[in-house]
C-alpha cells in the first residue's frame, strides 16, 4: 500500500512535467494544425530562464572588510551579490532563495515573445505545408535553439536549486494511517505538481470562459468556418501559440530544482510528450492530460524493483510500449476526435 | 545495359566514374597548400560520405517514394552495426558475413517494426517509428547490455573465438579484412605536389555503394517503384485499383531497413566497433535531413545530401578561430576580428548550430533540395522550355 | 439473377438508419441507375458495395461472390472498378503511369514483388495501356503529370484507369456532379460510347436526371434508406411515389 501510494505520488511530478508540455503541443497542434518538434525546446528554455535568473541574483562584488582578519592576517574579502547590496542583506537574501520561484515571472514575457517572434517568424508559413515539413522545420529550430543555450551556458547540467523552505521532504504516511518514514516526498514536487495542476485549470478556464477562449475552441472544431464568420482567427492563434509556449516555458522553469537543467533536456521531454499526445488523443486537451499523468505514474510503477526484477528493463521502455499498444487498438488515442490528423 | 536505359546507363556510368576516382577527385589541392584543409580525399572521411551516402539512398526508397516518414531510422544502422560487430568477435574478421549478417538483422527488425507501424500513416507513424526507435537506444543501454555492453559500446576482445580465423598469436586486435586484404590498408601515391590514397576500406565501400545506387534505380524504374510513388500520390486510388498497398509500404520499409542495416555494417566493418548513440533520434533526423537536403525522391539527391552534410560536419568541425584569423588576416583588424567573433558560434563545436539552420533553410527555401536547387540553376541558362519529362521517369540528375 | 444481388441491406450509424432493407438486383450488361433525394443512403449503399464500409445486415453477392469482409483491393480484383466523385488519380504521376498503375494490378494482382523489373520494358502493358489512353483521346497527353489536367480530362483519366481492367462491373458516383453542362454532355456521351464499345454493367449514382435518362435502362429510386421503386427510365418519369420522394408530400 505504502509501496504503491509512494510510486503515484513519485509519478506525479514527472507527470505533471509531461502533461503542462502535451497540453502545449495539443493546443499548438488543435488551433494551428502544426506538429512543433521545437516544444521541448521551449520548456528547456524555461528551464534555463531560472538558471539564468539564479545566476543573475547571485552576482556579486568583493569589499575588502578590514574589521576582520583571514588566517594569514590580511584583511579577508568579502563577496556581496548586489541584490543583497542594494535590497538589503535580509530582502537580498530571500530573493536569491526564490530565484526558482521569482524566475516565473521572467519566463512569461520572454516565452510569449518567444513564442510570438516562433509563430509570425516560421510556424506561420508553414499551415499549409505538409505534416512532414513541419516536424522537418521545427526539428531545425529545436536544434537551433538548443545549441544557442548550449553556446551561452555550455553542455553540462547546471542546478538551480529550490527555495531553502521547500528542500526538505513531507512524510505522507501518516496521512493515510500508515507508518511514519515510509512514503516520504519532497516538498518542491509538491509545489510542482500543484503548480501545475493550477496551471491546467487556469488553460482550461481560459478556454472555457472567456469569448477569447470560446473562439479559439470554435477554430479548433472547425477553422474555415469561424473564419468565414468574420474572426480573424490567425491572430487568435498568433495568442494561443504564445500562451503554448508559455505553458512549456513555466513546466520548464518550476522543474529547474527537480532536474538539473542542461540544453539536451527537451528533446528527451519531447519525445514523451509526443507519445503522451498520441496517446491522449491528437487535438484532444483532456486527453492530453490525462494521458499526461497516466504515463507519469505508470513509469514510475515500472521503476519499482519488484516490477523491475518481473521484467528487466521494463521502465525504460514502458511509455514507448503503451503507446503502440495504443495507436495499434484506439488509433484515436483515449480521448480522440474522429476526424483528426486521419488522412 | 543491365537493364537500364540509356540515360540511366549514362548517368550510372558517371556515378562509377566519380566514385572510382574519388581519391583523386576530392583532394584538388597540393598537401603542402593552405587550402589542404578543404581537402576531402583521405579515407576516413570518404568512406563516411559512401556509408551515409547508403543510408540515405535507402531511406529515399521509402521516404522518398512512398512519403513515409521514419524518425527510426538511426535503429536498423544501430542494429546492423552490432550483428556486425558480434561476427567479427564470433566468426571472422572477414567483412563478407559481417555485412550479410547486419543486413538479415536489420531487415528483420524492420520487418516487425514495419508491420506494426505501417499500419498507421502521416504523423502517427512518424512518431510510431520515433518511439521504436527510442526504446531500442533506451534498452540497448539497459536491458540489452549482454548484447550491446552498454554505454561503453560493443568492442573487439583479444579472446574473442573468432572461430572461422587461426588463432590470434600477438597481442594486438586483429583488423577488419576482405579476405586478407586489410580495410585499413592503402597506397599512397606522390605526384608534384598532390598526394592520393587509394585504400582498401573505401574502395570496397564504394563498389558497395555502387551496387547498392544500382539497386535503387533498378527499384525507381521497376513496377514496384512506381507502385510506391502511387502510394504516396493516393492510396484510396491505389486501393480501389486492386493493389493491396500494405505490402508494397512493408517491403519498402524492410528494404530501406537493409540499406540502413548494410550501412551499419560498413561502419562495423570500417572501425569495429558499436554505440546506442548511433541509434538516437538525432542520428535519425540527420538521415532525413541528408534526404531533404539532396532531394528526396530523386535519385542521386539523398547522396549528394550525405555527402554534403558529412563534408560540412568535417570541415566546420575543423576550424577553429585561429583558422579563421588566418582567413581573413588580409582584411583590417576590426573587420578581421568582428568577422571571427560572428563566425564563432557556428564552427568548431557549434557545427551542429549550423547544420540546425542548414536545415531550417532547405525546408523553408529549396524543399527540393539541392537537385531542385540545381535544376532551377540550370533552368535559368536553359533556352528550351520544351524539356520532355519521359514517362515512368523522375529527375534523376 | 444479376450480376449485382443485393439483399436485405442494413446500415446504421448510431441511432440514424441509413439503410433498411434494400434489396437490388442489376443485370448483366445493363446501364443500372440509382436515384433519390440527399440523404436516401445512395452513397452508403454504394460504400457498402465497394468494401468501404460493411452493412450490419444483408448480403452483397458480385458474380455469385459474396463481397462482404472484403477489402476494397480485393472487391476489385473481383471485377468491380469505381469512379468518384471527385476523380481520384495519382495527380503526382504522368497520365501514362496513371493507366500503366491498372493494367499492372490487373495482370498481377494485388502485391507483386516486381522491383527488378523496368516499367518501360513491359512492352505489352504498355501497349495496353497507350492503346486505352487512345481510346480516350489523350494519348497526346501521355507524359503530362495528372496534377495539370483540366477537371474533364481528369475525369477521362480515371474512366480511363477503371476501363482499362476491363471491370464486369464500373460503379460511377455522381459521375457528373458539379459539372458544366458541356463537360456533362461530354461525360455522357464517353459513357455512351463505352458502353457501346464493349460489354460491360454499370451502376450509376446521379441526382442529375438528364444523365440518368440519357443513360439508364433500370432506374431504382431510393428514399430514406430503402428502394421505392424499381422501373424502366418511361415508367419511372410519371410515377407518383417518385415525385413525392422528391417533391414531398405536401407538393403532391
Amino acid at each position: 500500500m505504502d509501496a504503491i501510494l509512494l510510486q503515484i505520488l513519485n509519478g506525479l511530478d514527472k507527470g505533471s512535467a509531461y502533461a503542462l508540455i502535451a497540453l502545449g503541443l495539443t493546443l499548438i497542434f488543435g488551433t494551428l494544425g502544426v506538429v512543433n518538434f521545437a516544444h521541448g525546446a521551449l520548456f528547456m528554455i524555461g528551464s534555463f530562464c531560472s538558471v539564468t535568473l539564479s545566476k543573475l541574483f547571485s552576482l556579486s562584488f568583493e569589499t575588502v572588510d578590514p574589521t576582520k582578519l583571514d588566517f594569514l592576517g590580511n584583511p579577508s574579502k568579502v563577496t556581496t551579490p548586489y541584490v543583497q547590496a542594494w535590497f538589503g542583506p535580509e530582502l537580498g537574501a530571500a530573493i536569491i532563495d526564490w530565484s526558482v520561484p521569482l524566475a516565473i515571472l521572467l519566463a512569461i514575457p520572454v516565452m510569449l515573445i518567444v513564442g510570438y517572434v516562433m509563430e509570425r517568424g516560421l510556424i506561420k508559413h508553414f499551415y499549409k505545408r505538409a505534416h512532414a515539413d513541419q516536424i522537418l522545420v521545427t526539428f531545425g529550430l529545436a536544434i537551433v535553439l538548443q545549441e544557442i543555450v548550449k553556446y551561452f551556458f555550455g553542455a553540462n547540467p547546471i542546478s538551480a536549486p529550490a527555495p531553502e523552505v521547500f528542500r526538505g521532504s513531507l512524510d505522507f504516511g501518516p496521512f493515510f494511517g500508515l507508518e511514519a518514514n515510509k512514503v516520504i516526498y519532497p516538498y518542491w514536487r509538491l509545489v510542482y505538481f500543484f503548480f501545475s495542476a493550477g496551471i491546467i485549470a487556469a488553460v482550461f478556464a481560459f478556454l472555457r470562459f472567456t469569448t477569447f477562449g470560446m473562439v479559439v475552441r470554435a477554430g479548433m472544431a472547425d477553422r474555415e468556418t469561424v473564419g468565414l464568420l468574420g474572426i480573424d482567427i490567425d491572430k487568435r492563434f498568433t495568442v494561443m501559440f504564445g500562451i503554448a509556449a508559455a505553458v512549456a516555458g513555466l513546466a520548464g522553469v518550476m522543474y529547474a530544482p527537480i532536474l538539473s537543467p542542461n540544453y539536451q533536456m527537451g528533446m528527451d521531454f519531447l519525445v514523451l510528450s509526443f507519445v503522451v499526445v498520441v496517446v491522449g488523443g491528437m487535438g484532444s486537451l483532456p486527453g492530453a492530460v490525462l494521458a499526461g499523468f497516466l504515463l507519469g505514474i505508470l513509469q514510475s510503477f515500472a521503476s519499482m524493483n519488484e516490477v523491475k526484477s518481473v521484467i528487466p528493463g521494463i521502465d525504460q521502455i514502458i511509455i514507448y510500449l503503451v503507446a503502440i499498444i495504443i495507436l495499434l487498438t484506439r488509433p484515436r488515442g483515449l480521448m480522440g476526435r474522429k476526424g483528426v490528423m486521419e488522412e | 545495359m543491365f537493364g537500364l536505359d540509356r540515360k540511366d546507363t549514362v548517368f550510372m556510368l558517371i556515378v562509377v566514374v566519380i566514385a572510382l576516382s574519388a581519391p583523386i577527385l576530392l583532394n584538388p589541392w597540393p598537401a603542402a597548400s593552405q587550402m589542404a584543409q578543404f581537402n576531402a580525399g583521405y579515407p576516413d572521411l570518404m568512406q563516411r560520405f559512401v556509408v551515409y551516402g547508403i543510408f540515405a539512398i535507402g531511406f529515399n526508397i521509402l521516404f522518398g517514394l512512398t512519403g513515409y516518414l521514419s524518425f527510426g531510422h538511426a535503429a536498423f544502422l544501430g542494429v546492423g552495426s552490432y550483428a556486425a560487430v558480434w561476427m567479427f568477435k564470433l566468426l571472422s574478421m572477414n567483412i563478407i558475413p559481417a555485412i550479410l549478417l547486419s543486413m538479415v538483422v536489420a531487415g528483420l527488425f524492420a520487418l516487425v517494426i514495419g508491420y506494426v507501424s505501417l499500419r498507421r500513416s502521416g504523423i502517427y507513424f512518424s512518431i510510431l517509428t520515433l518511439a521504436f526507435a527510442q526504446m531500442s537506444f533506451n534498452m540497448a543501454y539497459s536491458v540489452l547490455t549482454p548484447l550491446t555492453n552498454g554505454e561503453t559500446g560493443l568492442q573487439l576482445a583479444l579472446d574473442d573465438p573468432r572461430i572461422l580465423d587461426a588463432a590470434n598469436t600477438t597481442n594486438s586486435l586483429p583488423v577488419t579484412n576482405l579476405f586478407g586484404a586489410e580495410m585499413r590498408s592503402s597506397v599512397t601515391w606522390n605526384v608534384g605536389g598532390w598526394s592520393f590514397d587509394f585504400s582498401v576500406g573505401y574502395y570496397v565501400c564504394a563498389v558497395i555503394m555502387l551496387i547498392a545506387f544500382y539497386t535503387s534505380v533498378r527499384i525507381f524504374r521497376s513496377p514496384f517503384g512506381m507502385m510506391l510513388r502511387a502510394v504516396k500520390s493516393n492510396q484510396q486510388r491505389l486501393n480501389y485499383t486492386g493493389i493491396n498497398s500494405r505490402p508494397y509500404t512493408l517491403a519498402a520499409f524492410v528494404i530501406s531497413g537493409m540499406y540502413a542495416g548494410l550501412a551499419g555494417g560498413l561502419l562495423a566493418a570500417m572501425d569495429p566497433l558499436a554505440g546506442a548513440e548511433r541509434m538516437q533520434w538525432t542520428a535519425s533526423g540527420e538521415v532525413v535531413l541528408m534526404t531533404i537536403l539532396g532531394g528526396a525522391g530523386t535519385l542521386i539527391g539523398p547522396f549528394l545530401g550525405a555527402g554534403f552534410i558529412k563534408y560540412c560536419e568535417n570541415i566546420f568541425s575543423k576550424i577553429n578561430d585561429q583558422i579563421l584569423h588566418q582567413w581573413f588576416a588580409l582584411l583590417p583588424d576590426w573587420l578581421e576580428n568582428t568577422l571571427v567573433t560572428v563566425l564563432h558560434p557556428f564552427i568548431g563545436k557549434g557545427w551542429h548550430l549550423t547544420l540546425g539552420l542548414i536545415f531550417m533553410l532547405v525546408v523553408v527555401f529549396l524543399p527540393g533540395g539541392l537537385v531542385e536547387g540545381w535544376n532551377r540553376i540550370t533552368g535559368l541558362f536553359r533556352r528550351k522550355p520544351k524539356a520532355k519529362p519521359s514517362a515512368t521517369t523522375e529527375p534523376a540528375e | 439473377m444479376g450480376i449485382l444481388e443485393v439483399n436485405g441491406v442494413g446500415k446504421n450509424f448510431g441511432g440514424l438508419k441509413a439503410l433498411s432493407n434494400v434489396n437490388l438486383s442489376v443485370k448483366e450488361n445493363t446501364v443500372h441507375a440509382i436515384i433519390g433525394p440527399n440523404g436516401a443512403g445512395k452513397s452508403t449503399l454504394l460504400n457498402c458495395l465497394v468494401g468501404k464500409l460493411i452493412p450490419d445486415t444483408g448480403t452483397v453477392t458480385f458474380a455469385g461472390q459474396s463481397v462482404l469482409g472484403r477489402k476494397p483491393h480485393q472487391i476489385n480484383q473481383m471485377g468491380i472498378s469505381r469512379v468518384f466523385q471527385t476523380p481520384e488519380i495519382f495527380t503526382h504521376l504522368t497520365v501514362m503511369e496513371n493507366v500503366l498503375i491498372p493494367c499492372f494490378a490487373r495482370r498481377d494482382g494485388s502485391f507483386r514483388m516486381h522491383a527488378f523489373e523496368t516499367v518501360a520494358n513491359e512492352h505489352d502493358i504498355v501497349e495496353q495501356a497507350e492503346a486505352m489512353l487512345k481510346d480516350v483521346k489523350m494519348l497526346d497527353k501521355r507524359h503530362m503529370l495528372a496534377a495539370n489536367l483540366s477537371r474533364g480530362d481528369k475525369r477521362r483519366l480515371e474512366m480511363a484507369m477503371c476501363l482499362v481492367q476491363e471491370p464486369k462491373l464500373l460503379l460511377l458516383d455522381e459521375p457528373t456532379a458539379g459539372m458544366a453542362r458541356a463537360d456533362t454532355n461530354n461525360t455522357i456521351d464517353l459513357l455512351k460510347e463505352i458502353k457501346a464499345s464493349r460489354p460491360i454493367t454499370m451502376a450509376i449514382i446521379e441526382h442529375d436526371m438528364h444523365v440518368v435518362f440519357s443513360l439508364a435502362e433500370r432506374i431504382t429510386v431510393m428514399a430514406q434508406g430503402t428502394p421505392l421503386v424499381e422501373d424502366t427510365p418511361d415508367n419511372i418519369k410519371g410515377h407518383p411515389k417518385v415525385r413525392e420522394a422528391y417533391l414531398g408530400e405536401a407538393q403532391v
